[in-house]
């Protein structure tokens, strides 16, 4: 199943300066790790090196950040939107 | 009425109003803890307070002193309105593109600002602030983002007062910005009662990350982290411009003039209340509408407003 990705300014660059790209998978990590097979620019940035995500990056199924659901084990549902942001402060 | 000393003792102590006539479902109750009443106009005066007197505790400050603080707007004013009635001296490093209520209030307290870039939003202002800190021994670096005074003036006030005041509560709900109150608050209401959900709202980053040059540049507060916010968290969501629009003119509609963040705050409330089937969701209004007078949220073109709403810190 194909899901909508969006990209942040920052990754475009590793996606041949797409703003919104499609991936296969059926959990966040899944779509996630299938992104940077086809982007390889992206491979470290989304994920970590032992498959973690990074730091300063936030995932969103549709508004909802995946840490506070089932992390990269987040089902996908058909139709759903994935939103990549950096961390960023408030206040 | 008790007649106060200070402008400084009628920080805190807000009221709570029940504004269940918006939720979408009967059987759960929503109730606002509206901050705007503060002396300096938002939640912030609680954490400024706390700030500079944990500060003065731990003889960090000596009369006469000068202050940094990165701030997109309140955590400003209201360090402006403790350091002006203490006598201390301000400098807010403040994103070039806060609505100019936010600055002219730092004015009117006497604090100093230095500008940071507005594409670089509230990371650029906290970055700035760090290196002038660095720079400047002489002046006091409060740093709300990592100073554990934060979170504590929600630990010792506002949580207190919203068990006090409603020990039925069942989900907290507050925008996340240093994470303060959501830290402070969240972990107060859960010592209280296990049970209690604390849901996070936060707006889209956006256009405001475009400044970042690469990730590593992404900030969380080091309060959030130190004080286990991942863990105390049982959601987050972004609520966008429109959404937090809207719901701020409903509540104008019943009466009650706050913030764009209170609306963003209800829209994460009515999303919970469809979630669940009972329950009663206590949201804080960190401000009244006020400062934001300006953006024309209640009064021109929603599709206008919002398009200006991107490029402003509103949160």
């Amino acid at each position: 199943m194909s899901t909508e990705v969006r990209l942040p300014t920052l990754l475009r660059g590793s996606a041949n300066g797409q703003a919104v790209v499609n991936a296969d998978g059926d959990t966040v990590g899944e779509v996630l790790r299938s992104l940077a097979v086809t982007y390889p620019g992206l491979e470290g940035q989304i994920l970590t090196a032992d498959g973690s995500l990074h730091k300063f990056v936030n995932v969103y199924l549709d508004d909802d950040d995946v840490r506070y659901l089932e992390k990269l084990d987040t089902k996908v549902a058909p139709g759903s939107v994935l939103s990549i942001l950096p961390a960023v402060a408030g206040g | 009425m008790a007649i106060a000393n200070s402008v400084l003792d009628l920080i805190g102590n807000t009221p709570m109003v029940d504004v269940s006539v918006l939720s979408p479902n009967q059987d759960v109750k929503i109730f606002i803890k509206l901050e705007g009443g503060n002396p300096g106009g938002s939640i912030k005066d609680r954490v400024a307070l706390s700030l500079i007197e944990d500060a003065e505790e731990n003889d960090v400050l000596k009369p006469g002193a000068t202050l940094l603080e990165p701030s997109s707007g309140n955590t400003g004013i209201g360090l402006a309105l403790v350091a002006k009635v203490k006598g201390y001296h301000l400098k807010v490093v403040l994103p070039g593109n806060v609505s100019p209520e936010r600055r002219q209030l730092l004015l009117i307290y006497g604090a100093e600002i230095i500008e940071s870039p507005g594409s670089e939003g509230s990371n650029g202002a906290v970055r700035l602030a760090r290196k002038l800190a660095a720079e400047h021994p002489e002046w006091v670096f409060l740093y709300q983002y990592a100073n554990p005074a934060n979170p504590k003036a929600h630990i010792l006030g506002t949580g207190p007062e919203i068990w006090r005041d409603c020990p039925e509560v069942t989900h907290f709900v507050a925008g996340l910005g240093t994470s303060g109150t959501l830290i402070g608050v969240g972990s107060y209401l859960k010592e209280q009662n296990p049970d209690i959900q604390v849901w996070a709202v936060e707006p889209p980053s956006g256009e405001m990350v475009d400044g970042l040059r690469n990730l590593d540049d992404g900030y969380i507060p080091p309060i959030f982290t130190e004080f286990g916010g991942e863990k105390l968290l049982d959601r987050k969501t972004v609520v966008g411009p429109r959404d937090s629009i809207e719901w701020s003119k409903k509540l104008a509609e019943i009466g009650i003039f706050a913030g764009i963040s209170t609306g963003a705050a209800l829209a994460g409330a009515i999303k919970c209340a469809k979630q669940i089937d009972h329950g009663v969701i206590v949201i804080i209004s960190p401000d009244g509408g006020w400062k934001y007078l300006s953006t024309g949220a209640w009064t021109d073109d929603i599709d206008v407003v919002v398009e200006r709403a991107k490029k402003t810190i509103y949160f």
